[in-house]
């Protein structure tokens, strides 16, 4: 997996509540065999109308806003379990997903994708959808090491949680197989106990 | 089947005596302890839920400051989530761990017409060929398109017997939570874990917090499961479960067939819980008794002294508890675009100001303050893995039989699985939706997320069975309403939405 340490860049603001992994990659693009390719798709009835146009107003295509950053409103990924989701997000090129909340799969699903969910405060939240509008070209910051976030120019920083062991696994790269198939012992010995 | 199933009761036995308690307790207890009988040293240990008592089972280690490695009892996996798993596992040169313990299906992307020809779509085909030739190459039991097993994972495992109190289950699939209605811990993972668990039998995962939700009372003629489940997340919102996992207890759900317990359990995951459980009883025991794949006499009663101790301790602590009046439930519609924008049939559309919701409005082309009774509605949905078993077409028919869908709709009737479709033949359901203008078609996932052929055209409304009305899930551009089978059968009947508790004794 890749690693993730540290990055500062400018964000995509999708500032709409209860963003579902349907609307991420809808169900009609999850027909691929392998991880290639979903980027294209990402937000694609948002992003595109029924005939193939690029809608105006949708963030994503607005030349203003770029980089590495999503920052989206809360309960960001709810729905499906599909990992197509992450994908999607990360083929995009985004690094880094911040919200006030995120659903629990789709946290999962990005841990083990090297996509960094960060979940602030919803007053954080605010004060970031609120630089991006003044200033598309704000930059933020993003510190695993730390568990920081910060809106460089306006110096205004926020703590975020994660599971220590992902944040171990982010920082060097490792995913959860390696991990387990280093414990297959302990596994087999548990399902002798259990006699399974 | 046979040597796991004398292990589980081993196991309960085994946890009865020497581990379910903390490290605390059996300090204080291990002087006298052996000299005191197994079922008496139980009654000092923590209190725990249902919950616990299932996952502390499975912890085969806890790492510290970070998530338990859980055992997985049955892993289910079907063609939409599955292939970049196995292609992990080549990549690495992996084998997978524990075949017999993963059970295959197609449902998502298959046609639920002409299921004996080639399917038609080139990439759905290319799909369903790689999960066979994956379940070949690894010795993995496939119920494919057409075998007399085949139908939606979360319909097929349970009718099976495959799923079972007790179990530990997992399945690239949300809806997973479903199997919680025997009393298991059952979840939806992603295809990394799906990976991991074709690597190790177990995931890495956090213990989530514990949530209960209690509804007590006599719910009103013309309730149903499904309006149950979409009242609590109407009343609870979207992402109120979110890092819980959910026990429903009271009268209501005792009362509930497990086909019901089903639905409530499925749609866990639409307020955001990660699963969602009842206490196995009876009915559960009568449900599994007999199954193809459930243990048989002795085994069964041995199990059966196992799944009678899955039940929250009086006393145990919750993280979170809400509790409802049955009396205060009425069919439920969905008029937004997600599960929690849920009202009583007969009531209107609330203000809510924020932009969100104005967008959702606006995408299904309602304003606040409207009511829905009387929308014309051109199709209806009965299927899906929460409404498409037995008794929901046992519902919808009793009020179809003699009367005729309304010229506008296009009524839609998926069973879940071949099983539930022979059944419905057998008991002369499919002459009564036949005669009323419905389409009967073959078993699979089908309009719930439009994989396939079936999708509602843009811009239409469809009063859906099915679990999700968030934008284009039936489609691009399609509407969803969220109801029972009895609601989408009274809407196919009226061509509209109508409140059907009028004309109920």
């Amino acid at each position: 997996m890749e690693k993730f340490i540290t990055l500062t860049d400018t964000a995509v603001p999708l500032e709409i509540e209860n963003i579902d992994t349907d609307q991420i990659i809808p169900a009609r693009f999850l027909k691929a065999t392998d991880k290639a390719g979903f980027g294209e798709n990402l937000f694609k009835d948002w992003r595109f109308d029924h005939v193939g146009n690029e809608k105006e107003d949708f963030p994503l295509n607005q030349e203003k806003y770029h980089g590495q950053v999503l920052v989206a409103g809360d309960n960001f990924g709810c729905g499906s379990s599909r990992e197509h989701a992450a994908w999607a997000i990360k083929a995009y090129g985004f690094k880094v997903v911040v919200s006030s909340y995120f659903a629990d799969i789709f946290k999962g699903n990005s841990l083990n994708n090297g996509l960094l969910p960060v979940q602030v405060s919803p007053e954080y939240l605010s004060e970031l959808f609120k630089a991006i509008e003044e200033n598309p070209q704000t930059q933020i910051k993003v510190d695993l090491e730390n568990q920081s976030i910060k809106l460089i120019d306006k110096n205004l920083e926020e703590k975020f949680d994660i599971d220590a062991y992902k944040k171990m696994c982010l920082l060097k790269g490792f995913d959860d197989i390696d991990f387990l198939v280093s414990k297959l012992d302990k596994i087999k010995a548990f399902e002798k106990q259990q006699n399974v | 089947m046979g040597a796991t199933l004398t292990g589980r009761a081993i196991r309960y036995i085994f946890f009865a005596c020497h581990f379910e308690r903390s490290r605390e307790v059996f300090d204080q207890a291990k002087t006298d302890a052996a000299s005191i009988p197994c079922a008496i040293r139980r009654s000092t240990k923590m209190k725990k839920t249902l919950f616990d008592k299932i996952w502390d089972a499975h912890v085969v280690e806890s790492i510290p400051n970070g998530p338990d490695i859980l055992y997985i009892d049955k892993h289910l996996i079907h063609e939409v989530t599955s292939p970049q798993a196995f292609q992990e596992l080549k990549d690495r040169d992996i084998p997978v761990f524990r075949p017999d313990k993963i059970v295959a299906t197609a449902d998502h992307n298959t046609p639920t017409e002409n299921q004996h020809l080639p399917v038609k779509d080139l990439l759905s085909r290319k799909q369903l060929k790689e999960l066979t030739q994956n379940c070949e190459e690894n010795n993995i039991t496939l119920y494919g398109l057409g075998h007399p097993y085949n139908g939606i994972v979360h319909v097929m495992a349970p009718e099976l017997g495959i799923t079972q109190p007790g179990m530990t289950m997992v399945c690239g699939d949300s809806h997973t939570s479903t199997h919680g209605a025997f009393g298991t811990i059952a979840f939806g993972i992603g295809t990394s874990q799906v990976a991991q668990v074709f690597a190790s039998q177990s995931v890495l995962v956090q213990k989530p917090k514990k949530l209960r939700v209690n509804v007590n009372g006599k719910l009103k003629n013309g309730v149903t499961p499904k309006d149950v489940i979409l009242y609590i997340i109407s009343e609870l919102g979207t992402n109120s479960g979110t890092g819980y996992f959910c026990e429903y207890a009271g009268n209501v759900f005792e009362e509930m067939s497990m086909e019901g317990r089903m639905t409530v359990c499925n749609m866990s995951i639409e307020m955001g819980a990660r699963g969602g459980l009842i206490a196995p009883d009876q009915t559960t025991y009568d449900y599994v008794e007999g199954r193809e794949f459930a243990p048989k006499g002795e085994a069964f009663e041995k199990l059966k002294t196992y799944w009678e101790s899955l039940k929250t301790d009086e006393g145990a602590v919750f993280d979170q508890e809400y509790s409802f009046d049955a009396e205060a439930i009425e069919p439920m519609v969905t008029y937004g675009t997600n599960p929690g924008m849920g009202i009583k049939i007969s009531q209107a559309i609330p203000v809510n100001e924020s932009k969100s919701s104005g967008k959702a409005l606006a995408y299904m082309g309602f304003t606040a303050g409207e009511s829905l009774i009387d929308k014309p509605i051109n199709y209806i949905f009965i299927g899906s893995c929460t409404n498409s078993r037995i008794e929901d077409f046992r519902i919808a028919a009793n009020y179809i039989k003699g009367k005729q869908k309304a010229k506008n709709v296009n009524a839609l009737i998926v069973p879940g699985s071949r099983q539930v479709a022979a059944q419905i033949e057998a008991e002369g359901l499919h002459t009564i939706f036949e005669e009323a203008g419905f389409q009967l078609r073959q078993p699979g996932c089908s309009a719930c997320l439009a994989m396939n052929d079936d999708k509602i055209p843009a811009g239409e409304y469809c009063v859906s069975t099915s679990n999700r009305n968030f934008e284009g899930r039936q489609g691009q551009g399609s509407r969803t309403i969220l109801a029972s089978p009895l609601t989408a059968a009274a809407t196919a009947i009226a061509g509209k939405i109508v409140d059907y508790t009028q004309n109920l004794n």
